[in-house]
């Protein structure tokens, strides 16, 4: 296995005025080139905290206690803001969940994917022009001149998103984060997109992070899967030991709760209690552990 | 695939209406000298308060009649349009400018830079406008620049806060980060990405508060606070009409109609502009 492009250690965040209560709890997940890592886990795990921490867009109400996150070895964390933008932005690129609100309402297509790459890998408008467009097949956009020219609007939501995932790729970047691609499209093209996104991460290479919360998506492009509970990595393995022997009662529950395609009679099977007792008694565990370090702190303090 | 764009194609019949009427005035005001009849300022004695065309008595060529010092009441009606549109124009754009640079700097930073302005905009709006705009023109002296002043100073708040609402909205999108992950700066995208999302509302507000200065201009003409000399406003003429709106209601009522149909129209066609941007932009 080669050296992993990037390399989060131990990342906390918490809100800034939220007294103990973390977002993310010394979170480490590491990501080789060509490797697809899940993440998964509830709404408001912190599956977003985390591909946002790696961008530098966390919300100005959070900020970033302890840990690093390292592309390529380089700790973005000791960088300017000006290099950390620049090392990031040739680096890196995001798929984000909601592809409406992540294209710019009042720019074309066009002018949205160029100036990206004139603007980070220093192409010439021709240049740039020529590679958007050819990315833009490349996601089977079957009219990508007329494409180029319309608004968001005028296209729906599986073009968006098509339209999102060849701008995450125009610029080569060694790490895509995809944050719950799919979410916001429709069960059929979710298909689609997700074999797009398989494919595309397959021919470039590229190291994918893909958020979702949805343990079928991970069974069909994943090799590794954290599994995200309240901020906390709970269980990291290869997807193989995940689906065989999943050794936290989380991950077993969220398996239970999961669709699955590879086994769809299995997925009618209703939840067994012992598992949602294991839950339970998991969350009841955690929670004292938190308050025990409250306390603690409290002590310490005092 | 890419859909059609009905929406675009639609007719709008107030937009249109607001917009002919407007482009009418715009022509009166720059033509105004070849289109009135008669001098606005000369007075006949002979021919005061002569009734409109169409009515028993009328003079040739004195199309809406004439006013109780004899002047003709098209001619300055026509030469109105000049102050009225000058105060429309110069009081809205100072007003738009300065307001949606605050409310583009509170909505796109919130934080305290939200709170000062959005604290300023709330003193600001406890005053009762149309006093305030009285108080004012009476210290700066009465001119059509103290109205335009008098006018941006209370008006900027209007921008501010809906712009301010805007931003805030634009700013949460991930299209604001996705500029901030490709690597813009922070002014970059404040002009370049949020600033023409957010314009059509400018624009749309733009043109209602064209229709609000006319208004405020014409309320300050009414009580004596506008231009002093003869020159007409549709303001003054409508105070020289109400005393002898028994005897020659032409007097009142062609400036009047004038006024209200001219706000009409900038309202109209502010609400039609709203009305093609709304469903393209949301
Ligand atoms: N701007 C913010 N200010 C304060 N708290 C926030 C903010 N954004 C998110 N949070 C909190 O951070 C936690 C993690 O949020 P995050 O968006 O990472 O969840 P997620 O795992 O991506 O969930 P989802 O599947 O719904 O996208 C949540 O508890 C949420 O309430
Ligand atoms: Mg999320």
């Amino acid at each position: 296995m080669s050296a992993p492009f990037l390399k989060i250690d131990r990342l906390s965040v918490r809100l800034r005025r939220g007294g103990e209560g973390r977002l993310l709890r010394q979170a480490s997940i590491a990501v080789a080139p060509g490797e697809v890592h899940g993440l998964v886990g509830e709404s408001g795990a912190g599956k977003s905290m985390i591909g946002r921490a790696i961008f530098g867009i966390l919300p100005r109400a959070v900020e970033v206690i302890e840990g690093a996150v390292r592309l390529g070895g380089t700790d973005l964390f000791t960088l300017s803001d000006r290099e950390r933008r620049r090392l990031v932005g040739v680096n890196a690129a995001l798929i984000p969940q909601d592809p409406l609100t992540a294209l710019n309402p009042s720019k074309r297509i066009e002018a949205q994917m160029t100036d990206r790459l004139t603007r980070i890998l220093g192409l010439s408008a021709a240049e740039a022009k020529a590679r958007a467009l050819g990315l833009l097949e490349e996601v089977q956009i079957r009219e990508p001149a007329r494409v180029f020219r319309s608004y968001p609007h005028e296209l729906s939501g599986g073009m968006r998103q098509r339209v999102l995932i060849a701008s995450a790729f125009a610029a080569e970047p060694r790490l895509i984060v995809a944050d719950e691609p799919t979410t916001a499209l429709d069960v059929t093209v979710q298909k689609q997109i997700l074999k797009l996104i398989a494919e595309m991460q397959r021919r470039h290479g590229t190291a994918l992070l893909f958020v979702t919360h949805n343990l079928g998506v991970v069974a069909k492009i994943c090799q590794r899967v954290s599994v995200l509970y309240a901020g906390k990595i709970v269980e990291q393995t290869d997807v193989a030991t995940l689906f065989n022997a999943p050794a936290h009662a989380y991950t077993r529950a969220l398996m239970a709760a999961t669709p699955r395609y590879d086994r769809p009679e299995e997925s009618l099977a209703p939840v067994r209690p012992e598992v949602i007792e294991a839950l339970s008694q998991e969350i009841a565990q955690t929670d004292n552990i938190w308050a025990e370090a409250r306390l603690a702190a409290a002590g310490r303090r005092a | 695939m890419v859909e059609p764009r009905p929406l675009h194609r639609r007719r709008s019949i107030r937009l249109w209406l607001g917009a002919a009427w407007i482009a009418l005035l715009f022509f009166a005001a720059v033509f105004a000298g070849a289109l009135s009849p008669h001098d606005r300022l000369a007075q006949d004695l002979m021919l005061q308060t002569l009734p409109p065309a169409w009515l028993p008595g009328a003079e040739p060529g004195y199309y809406l009649g004439t006013d109780s010092l004899g002047r003709d009441i098209l001619s300055r009606i026509i030469y109105a349009t000049r102050p009225a549109l000058i105060v429309a124009i110069v009081a809205s754009t100072a007003a738009c400018l300065f307001g949606s640079l605050l409310g583009l700097v509170a909505g796109f930073f919130g934080g305290w830079a939200d709170r000062i302005i959005s604290r300023l905009v709330d003193i600001w709006m406890a005053f009762p406008p149309v006093l305030l705009s009285i108080l004012l023109v009476a210290v700066l002296g009465p001119a059509l620049s103290s109205v335009i002043i008098a006018i941006a100073v209370i008006d900027w708040t209007r921008f501010c806060r809906v712009v301010r609402a805007e931003a805030m909205q634009q700013r949460r999108m991930d299209y604001v980060d996705s500029a901030k992950v490709a690597g813009y700066g922070t002014l970059r995208i404040m002009a370049r990405e949020v600033l023409p999302n957010v314009l059509p509302a400018i624009v749309v507000l733009f043109s209602l508060e064209m229709g609000i200065a006319v208004i405020v201009e014409a309320i300050l003409s009414f009580v004596n606070l506008s231009i002093s000399t003869d020159d007409p406003t549709w303001g003054s003429m409508i105070a020289e009409g109400r005393g002898i709106v028994h005897q020659a209601w032409w007097v009142l009522v062609f400036p009047l109609t004038c006024l209200f149909l001219t706000v009409l129209a900038f309202s109209q066609f502010g609400e039609g502009l709203k009305e093609r941007f709304d469903p393209v932009m949301r």
